[in-house]
């Protein structure tokens, strides 16, 4: 149960950073583990990539994916928070920019693949 | 004539840390406080309820408390606003601090580390010296200003979960008073203010959760007060190296 002082966005930001980031440290010796398999044992990779080519692994992987851009985003936000002393408008213009700048991209790569 | 809807139950802690909770009802008025709630049962209910007031207003920072699990002060929260939509008031001591009795809460871990966040002055002239003057619009006047309305509730204190979680933790009232220093163009000493915010227990201990400027009743931020600290001691930290 989330305690009552609890429910506000910055503390629901604090903790999805906290979780994304402990569900980084469980997955990325797995993923590095894997990699390195290419390195040393190809005929166990290339079974390790057919089994990721299961709908439910892709779907795992795009979880993973998810996990990071939570993290990433969330590190961005507290450096920006810490480091950059602006004001309220100028914080809802450079949210507004990288949202803009996102879907701009977004769109594009959407295309390109 | 009392109608249930027209009365509270109110829900109120009472005893030291192992004491437990005890049930009132309370009539309900269309204007109330929590305040008023609990005055109500110390005047008609129970003598023997310890709790802490002084100005009514606003004021003073004495009658904080935990209501329905939020850190309030008591005498400018109306019961409408606390219960938000709940039919119960449950009333607790101030969270993150000893419980002496009832409802009032030891406030001297949270007093004591004022002191040790040292943030007292360090002046730059004698009493023989003219008085240095300080605009309003001066940028470190402006941080400054941002803060001097603390009251010494230790609303911000209660909520916070890393007080919680480290003893040592200065918290954020006693960090954001050494900010609204640091920013005094009148303090002689800005480095011994970094260096004892900066310490084991200091600024950076902030896991920047924000419950402390969600609940401060005069619409401080702490948190971008802490900020600006663990800016200024970042830059410090690295012109030191340089
Ligand atoms: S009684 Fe003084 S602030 Fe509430």
């Amino acid at each position: 149960m989330i305690r009552p002082h609890r429910t506000h966005p910055l503390w629901y930001a604090y903790m999805a950073h906290r979780l994304s980031g402990l569900a980084l440290v469980l997955f990325l010796p797995a993923h590095f583990y894997v990699l390195g398999l290419a390195l040393t044992d190809m005929a166990a990779f290339d079974g390790f990539m057919t089994f990721a080519s299961h709908p439910l692994v892709k779907l795992a992987e795009f979880g993973l994916v998810f996990l990071l851009a939570i993290h990433i985003f969330g590190g961005l936000r507290l450096l920006a928070l810490e480091f950059l002393p602006w004001s309220a408008p100028q914080k809802t213009l450079a949210a507004a920019t990288v949202a803009v700048a996102f879907l701009l991209s977004g769109t594009f790569f959407l295309q390109a693949v | 004539m009392e109608a249930a809807e027209n009365t509270l139950e109110v829900s109120v802690w009472r005893g030291g840390e192992d004491g437990e909770y005890q049930t009132f009802q309370v009539p309900a008025q269309e204007n109330q406080t929590i305040l008023d709630v609990v005055s109500w049962i110390q005047q008609y209910a129970d003598p023997t309820l310890t709790y802490r007031f002084a100005c009514r207003v606003g004021m003073c920072g004495s009658c904080a408390m935990m209501v329905n699990g939020k850190p309030r002060w008591t005498c400018r929260t109306h019961v409408k606003k606390a219960t938000e939509g709940a039919d119960k008031i449950e009333i607790a001591p101030l969270r993150n601090l000893p419980v002496i009795k009832d409802l009032a809460a030891d406030m001297d871990p949270f007093f004591d580390k004022w002191v040790k966040a040292g943030a007292v002055h360090h002046p730059t002239r004698t009493r023989d010296d003219a008085i240095e003057t300080i605009t309003p619009d001066e940028p470190g006047r402006v941080e400054a200003a941002k803060a001097i309305e603390c009251i010494n509730c230790s609303v911000c204190y209660a909520g916070c979960d890393t007080v919680a979680n480290n003893p040592d933790y200065l918290g954020p009232a006693a960090l954001q008073r050494a900010w609204t220093l640091y920013n005094d163009a009148k303090d002689a000493d800005r480095q011994a203010i970094l260096d004892n915010v900066s310490g084991v227990g200091g600024c950076h201990n902030c896991h920047t959760q924000g419950s402390c400027t969600m609940y401060c009743p005069n619409e401080l931020d702490p948190l971008s007060a802490i900020a600006g600290l663990k800016r200024v001691t970042a830059q410090n930290f690295f012109k030191r190296k340089g």
